[in-house]
């Protein structure tokens, strides 16, 4: 990159370091004369001059990469819920009667071997009907319009179960604009005939335009921090990253400076000549940077983490920080430079390190963690609703804590290290040469011990929360797989259709269950009274039953809850009314049937969805005839296997009797989508910067092999064993990660504690996840390793004794 | 000249060692005698340090035969080896050879360490021998703080600190200047005399090499004798 | 330093008038000290006596400086020994090692083997000016260290020109 200065440059460097007195454009001129002869050497100092540029630039480049995708993931997330919004009727303009430009739509999600398909039923009811986004015309009766990805699924052979569902011809495929990201898996069905709302009871809307109204939602307070906490627990290490990554090949760099001395720069010219050599490596990264976001942006469309994918497209660093980083990189990169080099003196012949750095001195190490708590503190509790957090006083409260580990980290492992001794061979070596080269060891620690206390903050700030966002469902997976709700158009018969379901391989059992609602009067005018109606077999899903043949009644005695919600009370004899007790519709009547007379009180039992049914329970001989569509038609089915085929050909089933129909697949808990979304991610974020720092772990652990490759020889002459070396390599890495980890495991219980606090969760503190947070530290230490003896046991022959 | 004299302690016959295309030994002969010093001279790129290396067992030779106390060197196996270096070999090297996180006593101390005497006792025989070699008051600083010479005689009480029964120098004293040069020879050779070890002292100063008993010379990767020769 | 050998070497290389040997002595060997002629002929004279040189023809024209010398078989054997004799280590040895030296190499012979014996032989006095010096007060050291240095300086000049053999051969039979 520097041909094009190079004969520029080369007389004005041999003009001397006289140069630099001179004004306001002469010394601009000397540091760019410097920093051009150092980028020439970056690029021109041989084989080893360009591995270690590359080095430095593949880990800046990865570091970039990384800030890119970071600063891009908010603006492709608002991207994706703009879309989501623009084709949602959440809101839409409604219309009372039939028009030109009304559409009947509801909603028909499915569910298929796991995967979740979102469906829309559209009708349209005149010929300037809304179109939906991402299509060109509103699917006619019959007619199907599907996302690329569910028209993959629905051509492969694993979708022929789905396609007997959704068998309607499939005319057109949706667009990008009608879509939240690539894979996501969406139909339109076209249809005739359905049954709009009347007073809010049907799912089915009629709307004149797909206009969704977002209203500019301010993030919740603990939200908030959770964003804050993530960016600074991701991104602090990045940064710590690409500190260290401009310094791989330090020492060797200072001895070539030290040559450079000889020949006559003067030591502020060494020290732009390093700074210049750091910002070529940098440069060089920003480009590698800047070509491994385009690779992970064009990958990013074939990537699909739990049905949440991206389009390329959206994931568009937002120009302004694009540019700060790619600022604030080369910056970073000749600061550190410059930083490093402040404690060594570039004699011209060799290098000396500052002897004997002062004692490292506790106080202001202390004091940058507690400011950090000393911003966060005052905001204890403002989590609970309506509270509100300052952004910039949370970012720097987190910052400072977090930073506050690289602060101490040095003090406490010197002050450990300090004190030890005795121990084997190996051990001593290591901890000799930790006691030497302290710091160098904390920076190597440095990147990890911020990321793990960060996730563990985090992790522990989720499961506070996570009450908010797991629900115990109360459903009994035991005893059903599938509930079957059946949408209130379906015309067949339920028993019917329990029997065809009961029928499929796989199946052991499909019970199906009516529920109305009863009352004295019609119009109901004294409370109204819950009706179940099933076979012996599927009224025990319901209560405990001690006999029961067909002609029984009973009463269940249900939870007092749901009998105060309805009021409603039946006694044996009593002539009730079933089906249309409100009168919403005239057409359908309500249907009369009378009590029997016998009608022992029995005691209810949740059924398989968890609810716990009161009221009376009707075998289907003293039950009231059809009550033309009101009341709900339920079947629980039971399955040998989760995931068979009957499960899906039970699902098929039920949508072919109608769309609307519901299948819940039955589950103990139910997580928040938007959570789980947010803890992926931050796995996946931080599995990332550990295995960015785990790479310049390795690289300035095999750099520093190198350096020492005489005396490892030496020492293999003499008959150490390698296994000895090996582990004084192993205990070199372990003590400081040890430490780190210790140091992190701190701090992030702390900062965790400090966060739950501010959202007003329960502090409550899971060791699970801090071990396992700190197992994955040490686990990169030990891959790192186990990685850096191969070159080891290389370096460790008796070649090294030769070049001497 | 190609079989072993009688009585010696460590002997090679035939040596034949190749880098690459580069021949660093052409068939090289040895023998040395308990208590004997025995200097290889020659130019520079002869192959001397490859000789001391296949002799001292750190590198196998392509083919040729090593014996020590009638032992075969080349069928032995690498932990073998070192453990061989670690309990009867001593080695000093020109430089870079001591642990600077160390302190000097620890680095004498490491054979010992290394062949499971505990610490105590290990730098307790150290510093007996930093006494001999008159650096006993370093005992607590790290290379980095002492002088050459000085860093090269805790080099050589390394090399002495197990009683090894063949002690190999390669250039020992090229890093220093002349008075110190001597002192380490000095020093070298009556402890290595006291002891009753055998000395491989690789060297291209005759001045150094006027310290030994009797000189082979290795050229092109040949070795010759010179007592013999004449 | 030998001159009756000197000469008898380069007789080795073939038959040559008196002058034309003095020419050459003076040329490889006389630096800043040319040989006189009648020191050539009283040296040849008793070479001629010795048998270790015969006369192989008389250019004419007359006169001692005409006649043509080649060296025999005895004196191929005199300078063999004298080529493989090491000298005795002394300060000052240069001009006869560098003689020997370029003699050998203008006579075919191998100049490393040379050099090892010399070495050898300098060695052979070293070790005993060091063994005397261990045992020795410090005025036997400053006076063994004298020596040696000097006799170090000798080989070190000899291993420099070992190092320059192939060089110094070129130049030789030019």
């Amino acid at each position: 990159m520097s041909t094009g200065t190079t004969p520029a440059t080369a007389p004005a460097a041999r003009t001397g370091p006289g140069g630099d007195s001179g004004a306001g454009t002469g010394a601009l001129r000397v540091w760019f004369r410097d920093l051009a002869m150092g980028a020439r050497f970056a690029f021109t100092g041989g084989r080893q001059g360009w591995t270690r540029t590359l080095l430095t630039g593949v880990g800046v480049g990865l570091g970039v990469a990384l800030l890119l995708i970071s600063t891009a993931l908010p603006s492709a997330l608002a991207a994706r819920t703009d879309r989501g919004d623009a084709r949602s009727w959440l809101g839409s303009p409604t219309a009372e009667h039939p028009g030109q430009d009304t559409l009947l739509i509801a909603r028909a999600a499915q569910s298929y071997r796991g995967k979740d398909i979102e469906g829309v039923l559209v009708e349209a009811e005149g010929p300037d009907a809304p179109v939906p986004p991402g299509l060109t015309q509103v699917p006619g009766p019959g007619e199907l319009a599907v996302s690329p990805a569910l028209k993959r699924l629905l051509d492969s052979p694993d979708g022929a179960l789905l396609r007997e569902r959704l068998d309607g011809r499939i005319t057109q495929t949706v667009g990008d604009a009608g879509l939240t990201g690539p894979a996501e898996l969406l139909f339109y069905s076209g249809r005739s005939g359905l049954r709009p709302a009347v007073e809010g009871f049907s799912r089915v809307e009629r709307i004149t335009a797909f206009a969704y109204e977002r209203q500019t939602e301010k993030l919740g307070p603990v939200l908030v921090l959770l964003v804050v906490l993530t960016f600074v627990a991701l991104l602090l290490p990045v940064a710590v990253f690409i500190a260290a990554a401009v310094r791989f090949g330090g020492e060797r760099r200072d001895r070539r400076l030290a040559a450079l001395r000889l020949v006559g720069a003067d030591s502020r010219m060494v020290r732009r000549i390093a700074a210049g050599e750091a910002l070529a490596g940098s440069l060089a990264g920003l480009v590698l940077g800047a070509g491994f976001f385009v690779l992970a942006r064009s990958v990013v469309g074939g990537f699909d983490i739990q049905q949440r994918s991206v389009f390329p497209a959206d994931l568009d660093p937002a120009p302004w920080l694009a540019a700060l980083v790619a600022v604030a990189v080369p910056a970073a990169a000749v600061g550190v430079t410059l930083f490093a080099l402040r404690g060594v003196v570039i004699e011209p012949l060799g290098v000396v390190r500052t002897a004997k750095p002062a004692r490292r001195r506790l106080w202001w190490r202390l004091l940058v963690p507690l400011a950090g708590l000393g911003l966060l503190v005052p905001l204890t509790g403002r989590g609970d609703d309506g509270g509100e957090f300052n952004r910039w006083q949370v970012t720097a409260g987190v910052a400072l804590l977090l930073v506050g580990i690289t602060a101490l980290l040095p003090w406490l492992l010197e002050r450990l290290v300090g004190r030890m001794g005795g121990g084997p061979v190996s051990w001593q070596l290591a901890v000799r040469r930790l006691q030497v080269n302290t710091a160098g060891a904390a920076r190597l620690v440095n990147g990890i011990a911020v990321a793990v206390a960060g996730a563990i903050a985090l992790q522990m700030l989720f499961s506070g929360v996570e009450d908010d966002y797991t629900k115990d469902t109360g459903q009994d997976p035991g005893r059903a797989a599938v509930s079957i709700l059946i949408g209130d158009d379906a015309q067949d018969d339920l028993d019917q259709l329990a029997r065809q379901v009961a029928g499929y391989e796989g199946i052991t059992g499909a019970v199906p269950l009516r529920s109305v609602q009863a009352a004295h009067t019609a119009p109901a005018e004294d409370g109204l009274i819950d009706v179940t109606i099933g076979s012996c077999a599927a009224l025990r899903e319901v209560a405990l039953l001690d006999s029961c043949k067909d002609g029984d009644a009973f009463l269940a005695t249900g939870s007092d809850d749901r009998a105060r919600t309805y009021g409603g009370t039946a006694a044996p004899g009593d002539k009730l009314f079933a089906g249309n007790v409100r009168g919403y519709e005239k057409a359908v009547a309500p249907v009369p049937f009378t009590v029997p007379a016998e009608l022992p009180r029995v005691a209810s039992r949740p059924d398989p969805v968890g609810a716990l049914r009161a009221g009376l329970l009707l075998t289907p001989s003293v039950a009231p005839a059809d009550t033309g569509g009101y009341g709900s038609r339920q079947i629980f089915v039971m399955a040998e296997d989760t995931d068979g085929d009957g499960l899906e050909r039970a699902r098929t089933a039920a949508y072919k009797a109608s769309p609307l129909s519901t299948a819940m697949t039955l589950a103990q808990t139910k997580r928040d989508a938007g959570y789980s979304t947010v803890r992926i991610g931050l796995f996946f974020g931080a599995t990332a910067v550990l295995v960015l720092i785990g790479t310049s772990l390795l690289v300035s652990q095999v750099e520093q092999l190198r350096e020492r490759r005489a005396l490892l020889s030496s020492l293999v002459a003499f008959g150490t064993p390698r296994s000895t070396l090996s582990l004084s390599v192993l205990w070199q890495t372990a003590l400081p990660v040890g430490v780190g980890m210790a140091l992190a495991a701190v701090f992030g219980v702390g900062l965790g504690v400090v966060l739950m606090r501010m959202a007003a969760a329960p502090v409550r503190i899971d060791w699970g996840p801090v071990a396992a947070l700190t197992g994955v530290g040490a686990g990169v230490v030990a891959l790192v390793t186990a990685l850096s003896l191969p070159p080891l046991l290389r370096m460790a022959r008796p070649d090294g004794l030769r070049t001497e | 000249m190609t079989h072993a004299p009688a009585g010696s302690l460590l002997a090679a016959t035939g040596l034949h060692k190749a880098y690459g295309p580069t021949k660093a030994l052409d068939g090289a002969d040895f023998s040395v005698h308990p208590g004997e010093v025995v200097a290889v001279m020659g130019p520079s790129g002869s192959g001397k340090s490859t000789l001391l290396h296949c002799l001292a067992g750190i590198v196998p030779p392509d083919s040729g035969s090593v014996t020590y106390a009638g032992r075969e060197l080349t069928a032995m196996s690498d932990a073998e080896r070192s453990a061989l270096r670690r309990t009867e070999f001593g080695f000093v090297f020109q430089f870079g050879q001591l642990v600077p996180e160390l302190t000097c006593v620890e680095n004498v101390a490491l054979p010992l360490r290394l062949a499971g005497v505990r610490r105590k006792e290990a730098e307790h025989t150290a510093l007996a021998w930093m006494e001999k070699l008159q650096v006993e008051d370093l005992a607590g600083q790290r290379p980095g703080e002492v002088s050459g010479g000085q860093g090269q005689r805790v080099a050589v009480a390394r090399s002495l600190v197990t009683g090894p029964r063949v002690l190999f120098a390669d250039e020992p004293t090229g890093a220093l200047d002349s008075l110190n040069g001597e002192l380490v020879m000095q020093l070298l050779t009556e402890a290595a005399r006291s002891t009753n070890a055998a000395v491989v002292l690789v060297t291209h100063e005759t001045r150094v090499a006027a310290w030994s008993d009797r000189e082979i010379v290795v050229r092109d990767g040949r070795s010759r004798d010179m007592e013999r020769a004449i | 330093m030998s001159i009756g050998h000197t000469l008898l070497g380069l007789l080795e290389a073939g038959p040559r008038h008196g002058y034309d040997l003095k020419r050459a002595f003076d040329e490889k060997f006389g630096h800043d000290r040319p040989l006189a002629y009648g020191q050539v002929y009283s040296t040849m004279s008793r070479l001629l006596k010795n048998g270790l040189v015969e006369v192989d023809g008389i250019e004419p024209g007359g006169g001692p400086e005409r006649k043509r010398y080649a060296i025999t078989d005895a004196g191929v054997t005199d300078v063999e020994t004298w080529l493989s004799q090491p000298e005795k280590p002394e300060p000052y040895l240069q001009s006869t090692l560098y003689t020997k030296v370029v003699l050998a190499l203008l006579t075919g012979r191998s100049a490393q083997d040379l050099l090892d014996g010399q070495r050898a032989e300098h060695l052979r006095l070293m070790r005993i000016l060091t063994t005397r010096k261990r045992k020795g007060d410090l005025a036997d050291q400053l006076v063994c260290d004298h020596a040696l240095f000097h006799l170090e300086a000798d080989l070190r000049w000899l291993e420099l020109a070992a190092a320059r053999l192939d060089q110094l051969a070129k130049e030789v039979r030019r």
